[in-house]
């Protein structure tokens, strides 16, 4: 097997204003995200050979090819949950480092606001009966209960700890100004607050928001005709496992198999031995607060079962040893699911590039940044980790 | 010798303290007591699941060659619930099934069947649920009087704990209390006519005619199992058939009120778990006509001590907090919709599945043993292919993997929803929403054993499916 490492590069992103865009459609968010980007790589749409759309709830490739007008080339819809953002990255990336286009759009987006309701639907309707009325908070609030159970902690304590993880978050988001939510919270107001599925309360979960994210691939040995500072693709890794692991014998509800194999196999080719150390900042799948710390233990930035050390000691805040969700990750900078994986690309590509738009945002010594997504209930994974 | 070989019965979780009614609608309880109260994920069906589990506790399903259903509020009024039963029962098919209803004495129309059918040699043994959910009007005596409960019996020809020596039917048409084809629920025609020339009338003459026949007094008797309306109506004919207090049986009307079609075979039930060999026994019901029977307790009766039956379902219960929640229980209020449940109804899908969906089976390989809820084809730990029997979860056991308390997922049916992960002691896993328990008591490790309900109406039909609950142990 070859490794995807420095074979194609990042020349151009975009990414729309993340939130609840009351007034702005599907078509209006992509052309924000895809229009910045042509800027961004100083392209014009012609030069586009080829496209990728992810998204869950469009149509075919013509989600992309009708606002953008992408006519005659190739536009393919793809589609894996949470990892989809990531997933109409990875086959742009593998169509251009395989040779058969030169120029490759991916874009991720979802419009989520237009149900009327808050939060995601019930059920994903699949079997009539097999799914209960799985919810996304309901299935994770089973992470948090069995993870205290197992390591001990009360539900105070797991309540606290998992707190803490939001309230950095919020602190990121407050300084984004493209973020969903832009204000600090406090520990007390994530522990007080309503629960939406015990133990996860209102701000222990990601908001239902907006948005769109695209970046423009293009062959490592190509990507400085284009501009000074490339980022370019270290490795990309994708697992995937059942639909229903709620019903899998051996699944013990702490942490997720699939997590540490995307992680392996984007490791391995990114040729990283040791994540806590290598890795100069990460963007991971905090669609709830529990999730946030088992990513940190699954994708090795902590022990296994000592997460709370970490998050005590501060080690994920901007000021910390390894600054995670500087963007404010899908707590704070929200999660459209489809623009997710590449929204947090977007920051690691600005972060790579030293163009956080604030000063007191940017990271120092940015050398290699990951993004990791987690389509769930634990389902699919995707680890993404691209450098200078 | 045709007789009864096992008895089983079910009574809802929640009751409702006939108080509480008269408080919201002002007046007094003209009854003391309380009355059960079917959850909002139960019927008819899934109470007589539950009785005729019990039942067939320790028996095989198999052996049995049919099934009767009898209920006046049947959740179909085309289509089988028999089939249904038996499918969750894991029955073969080829069997005799058959629903009976319309009719208070459709339980004991389907008892006396399903004696005539062994009697015949047509079947060597048949199960018999009765069960009834009827609706009294809001702010009506009825609403006071009715309550929720299913009793069931093995009718066969071989080893009864009791043996069934005679029935007396007597018809007779009046239009006392009815339900037209529209109508949710019950009406009434004067109460003073009703229980006079309706109840007490007919009741009398078909005890006074199956005891005058068998040569049988008042005093032969141990216990007179005879439906009652109400308690009055009950201890007045009662007095003039001339039993003495200790052999009147009680009609469980001030613990679980009156459960129609079921209530006289729920007696009955009740008066075996107390039963010695020898004791003859006086069954008696009212609708339409009465049926009456004579048995006579075996020896055999000491091998069935082990039913939860009415006294341990009796004693395992929670109070509904306010008439709000029994009006939510009971499907009489309208909530909020909230957020939707994404889902299709598919009448070939539920079909293609009912092993597992019905039957509750899950998948055990024959390479590495491992099970699986649903039916797995490929293993997930060994990857054999379609190499596996099937084994049914619905009466195993297991315990609260994790949980959690969901308040999304709820909205619009009472929140919050406890969805829980349970591992089976077979090391299966079964995602699934407890029902019948108080939120604020769930814990990892609890131990649950599951229970059929209705799910939700996709496709326009009733989609039954398991869901689990803290184990109603009760008096055992």
């Amino acid at each position: 097997m070859e490794s995807i490492k420095d074979k194609v590069a990042i020349v151009g992103m975009g990414c729309s204003k993340f939130g609840e865009l009351w007034d702005k459609g599907q078509d209006d968010i992509i052309i924000e995200a895809a229009y910045e980007a042509y800027e961004d790589a100083g392209i014009e749409p012609r030069d586009i050979q080829a496209a990728w759309v992810g998204t869950l709830n469009g149509m075919a490739g013509v989600t992309l090819s009708e606002p953008l007008k992408l006519n005659r080339i190739p536009v393919t819809r793809v589609e894996n949950f949470c990892a989809t953002g990531h997933e109409a990255l990875r086959n742009a990336c593998f169509a251009v480092a395989c040779g058969m286009y030169d120029i490759a759009l991916a874009l991720g987006v979802e419009k989520l606001k237009d149900t009327g309701v808050g939060g995601l639907p019930v059920g994903r309707g699949l079997h009539p009966v097999l799914e209960s009325r799985r919810t996304a908070p309901g299935t994770f609030a089973f992470i948090a209960t069995r993870y205290f159970y197992t390591y001990g902690l009360s539900p105070e304590e797991g309540k606290r700890t998992i707190g803490k993880i939001s309230v950095k978050s919020h602190h990121n988001g407050s300084l984004n100004p493209k973020a969903h939510f832009r204000r600090d919270v406090t520990l007390e107001q994530v522990i007080s607050a309503p629960i939406i599925a015990w133990p996860l309360g209102l701000f222990d979960c990601c908001p239902t928001t907006d948005g769109a994210a695209c970046a423009i691939i293009v062959r490592a040995k190509e990507a400085r005709r284009f501009r000074e500072d490339p980022v370019y693709i270290k490795g990309i890794g994708l697992s995937t496992n059942q639909m229903l692991p709620h019903f899998e014998p051996d699944f013990d509800w702490t942490g997720f198999e699939m997590n540490r194999e995307a992680a392996r196999q984007a490791y391995e080719q990114a040729g990283v031995k040791n994540p806590r150390r290598e890795i100069s900042m990460a963007e991971v799948h905090d669609c709830f607060s529990i999730t946030e710390l088992i990513n940190y233990e699954d994708l090795g930035f902590s022990p296994k079962g000592r997460a709370k050390e970490d998050i005590d000691a501060g080690t994920f805040t901007l000021e910390g040893e390894l600054p995670i969700q500087p963007d404010g990750g899908l707590k704070s900078f929200g999660h459209p699911i489809g623009a997710s994986g590449l929204r947090m690309v977007y920051e690691c590509y600005k972060q790579l590039q030293g163009k956080a738009q604030l000063p007191e945002r940017q990271l120092k010594n940015v050398k290699l940044a990951l993004s990791h997504t987690l389509g769930g209930p634990p389902q699919v994974a995707c680890v993404t980790i691209v450098g200078t | 010798m045709v007789g009864i070989k096992s008895y089983g019965a079910y009574i809802p979780y929640y009751r409702l303290e006939r108080a509480e009614i008269a408080r919201v609608w002002g007046g007094f309880a003209m009854n003391p007591g309380e009355k059960a109260v079917a959850n909002g994920d139960e019927d008819s069906l899934t109470m007589a699941v539950e009785a005729a589990f019990d039942c067939m506790k320790g028996m095989d399903a198999k052996e049995s060659d049919g099934l009767f259903f009898a209920s006046t509020t049947s959740p179909y009024r085309e289509k089988q619930c028999a089939t249904i039963i038996a499918a969750v029962l894991d029955m073969r098919n080829d069997i005799r099934t058959a629903d009976f209803g319309d009719c208070l004495r459709a339980g004991t129309a389907a008892l006396s069947s399903a004696v005539d059918a062994v009697k015949a040699g047509t079947a060597k043994s048949i199960v018999v649920a009765a069960t009834d959910c009827r609706l009294g009007y809001p702010y009506s005596q009825m609403e006071h009087a009715l309550g929720d409960g299913a009793a069931a019996l093995l009718i066969a020809d071989s080893d009864p704990i009791a043996t069934i020596d005679d029935c007396y039917s007597v018809s007779d048409e009046i239009t006392d209390v009815w339900r037209r084809d529209e109508d949710h629920f019950v009406r009434m025609w004067e109460d003073r006519w009703v229980i006079t020339h309706g109840y007490s009338k007919n009741v009398e003459q078909a005890a006074t005619a199956i005891m005058k026949k068998n040569g049988l007094g008042a005093k032969d008797l141990a216990k007179a199992v005879v439906y009652g309306p109400d308690p009055r109506s009950h201890e007045a004919l009662m007095r003039r058939l001339g039993f003495a207090p200790a052999q009147i049986q009680d009609t469980l009307f001030a613990k679980v009120g009156n459960t129609g079609a079921a209530s006289a075979l729920m007696m009955l039930v009740a008066a075996l778990e107390e039963a010695r060999a020898g004791d003859r026994i006086l069954l008696a019901s009212y609708g339409d006509g009465a049926d009456a029977f004579l048995l006579t307790v075996t020896k055999a009766i000491d091998k069935i001590r082990d039913r939860r039956g009415v006294k341990s379902y009796l004693a395992s219960k929670a109070a509904l907090p306010s008439y709000g929640k029994y009006l939510v229980a009971r499907n009489l209020v309208e909530l909020s919709p909230g957020q939707g449940i994404v889902g299709r109804g598919s009448a070939t899908v539920m079909w293609r599945t009912r092993d597992w969906v019905l039957g509750c089976h899950a998948s055990k390989c024959r390479k590495c043993g491992l099970v699986t809820y649903p039916v797995q084809r490929v293993c997930y730990r060994c990857l054999s292919k379609d190499d596996y029997d099937e084994i049914s979860l619905s009466q195993k056991k297991g315990k609260v993997f994790t949980f959690s308390l969901d308040n999304l997922a709820s909205v619009g049916i009472n929140p919050p929803i406890v969805q829980t992960v349970v591992h089976f002691e077979e090391g299966a896993r079964f995602y699934c929403m407890m029902t019948d328990c108080d939120p604020r008591q769930v814990k990892v490790d609890m131990p649950v054993e599951m229970t059929l309900r209705r799910f939700h109406e996709f496709g326009d039909f009733h989609n039954y499916f398991w869901k689990c609950r803290p184990i109603r142990e009760g008096g055992e």
